[in-house]
């Protein structure tokens, strides 16, 4: 009975190891009927509580692909592939910038973490306070995270490469017997599954990379990727790489969002930075400085 | 579970390592009474395991469904309606992951028995065979699956070699026969190793040339006796058909990629944990019963 009374001793003090840490103390949430809104993004970023005080933590992929950064590396910042996030370049580079600008921090109050895609949606505590990656909005993805407004309306596109049998089409009829590809966790693989529905079985890739080496391997026709990821992709990753065209859009304008944790009070912060951003017109300067030549490509017909 | 140099729960006729052939084995009883008595006989230890049982999942139980993160958790890894519409779709999916690992598992069984004739062949004239298989074994067990899968799968059709086939399933099962080979050559190596040498001396005087003897005698028992370690490599080989997502196959594993990335929610991959296990454990039950049929035949009328 004294070795059962022990090992019973030792499960407990087994469980109270797994206990879980305490919940540290969550903001009261005002509910906005007590308090007027705040109505500027700096002063509701001042009340919000963030991963790491007076900083806006901010989470994108590792490698950072333009044109959504750019500027190249740097040495300060040497764990960041093809472009260091914090020259605030690019068009999503800019777009942050501008946004933290109106939440009241400046330049050197940004931290960049590197997030692989799953880990923006994975439940538990967050390392940021917003991600930005290219995430197109969904219904469904928002009962898992909490989206911002539309910082950019998106087109998918169709990449393939110089003599190709489909470059050249001109309706998604064209594409129907040919072997297209997509990067994983893009709405790309979507266009291609619902709307081209292709005879052979696309393939998916889980980065842009694998999708680019499959092409040029001739392992894929053609890859979808979204419009100005096919302008890189063409000017710098497939040397024969020709844009064949961008799809229509079908059913709800497509746009990309910042991801933030469910429920985040900053969520609200985050939309007024934006809607000032878009109000001032500093956003279509961005969007003219880093996307002019990317915004369009003739359209491939229903 | 990677066996290299032994095949464990087989003895040979030279005894089982580590264990004292003085010393009489413990009765072999069924599975179940081995769980749940713990050296002590008779209801007591009964009683205790089954309560210390209860008491320490239903401890553990209590903590997860407490614990703060828990609703989450379960609306994203536990979500009914993610679930039923997974299902069906990873299942379908699925059938590239047997496709895969059947004929890989075909071209491993027969790949593997020549590496492992090749580095058990005595005589000095074979030395350079020898030194390939060995070569062989350390370089395809001391690369991660991942890379060789990602290295052939993207490398090969990168060299535009006429005739080189660009599929990706065709590289990757080419990719999974290289590595697992490594691992069955070493399996059936210690089968062979495990025949008392008595046995081939005996062909030998028997007018049969070295390879006579592996052929006809050797080998029909050292494949016997591996079975059990070479069926647990190919559980390995049928969970790591997933890597071939990395090349861009939807199979099981990419298709809940998809899902779960569009979706936002990790129910997919429970989905096909769960497909996994309904193909994984009844194999490793058969492994066990493998193991236990032989271990009572080798005892049968000595100890019993």
């Amino acid at each position: 009975m004294r070795k059962f009374l022990l090992g019973l001793a030792v499960l407990a003090i087994v469980a109270a190891a797994c206990a879980p840490e305490e919940d540290p103390a969550e903001p009261i949430d005002s509910g906005g009927t007590t308090e007027p809104a705040p109505v500027d993004a700096a002063s509701c970023a001042a009340d919000a509580s963030l991963v790491n005080d007076g900083v806006l933590t901010v989470g994108t992929g590792n490698p950072a692909f333009p044109p959504w950064w750019e500027g190249g590396t740097t040495d300060a910042n040497k764990d960041w592939e093809f472009n260091d996030p914090y020259l605030l370049q690019g068009f999503e580079g800019a777009t942050v910038g501008a946004v933290a600008e109106q939440l009241g921090f400046s330049s050197d109050q940004i931290e960049f973490v590197p997030v692989p895609f799953g880990k923006s949606f994975a439940p538990g505590p967050k390392d940021f306070d917003l991600v930005v990656q290219q995430i197109s909005y969904s219904d469904k993805r928002a009962q898992a995270v909490d989206f911002s407004e539309s910082y950019y309306e998106v087109n998918q596109a169709l990449v393939s490469v110089e003599g190709s049998a489909i470059e050249g089409a001109t309706t998604l009829d064209e594409l129907k017997g040919a072997k297209l590809g997509a990067p994983l966790g893009t709405t790309s693989f979507d266009y291609v599954d619902q709307n081209i529905q292709p005879t052979e079985e696309p393939a998916v890739y889980n980065d842009l990379n694998g999708a680019v080496q499959a092409l040029k391997n001739g392992q894929v026709d053609g890859i979808v990727v979204d419009l100005p990821t096919a302008f890189f992709v063409t000017a710098v990753q497939i040397p024969k790489g020709v844009i064949v065209g961008q799809f229509p859009t079908v059913g709800a304008q497509e746009y990309f969002a910042f991801a933030l944790e469910k429920d985040s009070a900053f969520t609200d912060c985050v939309n007024l930075a934006l809607q000032a951003i878009k109000d001032d017109d500093t956003q279509s300067a961005i969007q003219q400085e880093w996307l002019s030549d990317k915004a369009s490509a003739p359209v491939i017909e229903g | 579970m990677k066996v290299a140099g032994g095949v464990p729960g087989l003895g040979s006729s030279r005894g089982v390592p580590g264990v004292d052939p003085e010393q009489p084995l413990p009765p072999p009883g069924n599975r179940r009474s081995r769980i749940l008595s713990v050296g002590e006989p008779g209801a007591r230890s009964v009683w205790v395991a089954v309560a210390s049982t209860l008491v320490f999942f239903g401890v553990a139980a209590v903590l997860i469904v407490r614990s703060p993160g828990w609703a989450s958790i379960k609306a994203t890894f536990f979500d009914r309606e993610v679930f039923a519409d997974s299902l069906p779709k990873i299942v379908g999916q699925f059938s590239t992951n047997v496709f895969i690992f059947l004929v890989a598992e075909a071209f491993v069984l027969i790949v593997a028995l020549v590496l492992a004739v090749l580095r058990s062949l005595s005589g000095p004239v074979f030395a350079p065979l020898r030194l390939l298989a060995i070569g062989y074994t350390d370089l395809f067990r001391g690369i991660p699956t991942i890379l060789v899968i990602s290295l052939l799968g993207f490398g090969m059709p990168a060299l535009q070699l006429q005739g080189f086939p660009k599929s990706e399933i065709f590289w990757a099962i080419v990719a999974l026969v290289l590595v697992y080979s490594a691992y069955v050559a070493e399996v059936y190596r210690a089968g062979i190793e495990s025949v008392h040498p008595s046995q081939t001396a005996a062909a030998r005087s028997l007018g049969l040339s070295r390879l006579q003897s592996m052929r006809h005698v050797v080998l029909p028992q050292a494949v016997r006796r591996v079975i059990p370690p070479l069926l647990n490599d190919f559980i390995g080989l049928q969970k790591d058909s997933a890597l071939v997502a990395f090349l861009g196959v939807i199979e099981g594993l990419q298709q809940a990629n998809i899902i779960s990335q569009a979706t936002f929610d990790f129910t997919p991959y429970v989905s096909l944990a769960i497909v996994y296990l309904v193909i994984t454990i009844p194999q490793t039950r058969f492994v066990d019963w493998l193991v236990e049929r032989d271990r009572r035949q080798r005892q049968g009328g000595t100890q019993l």
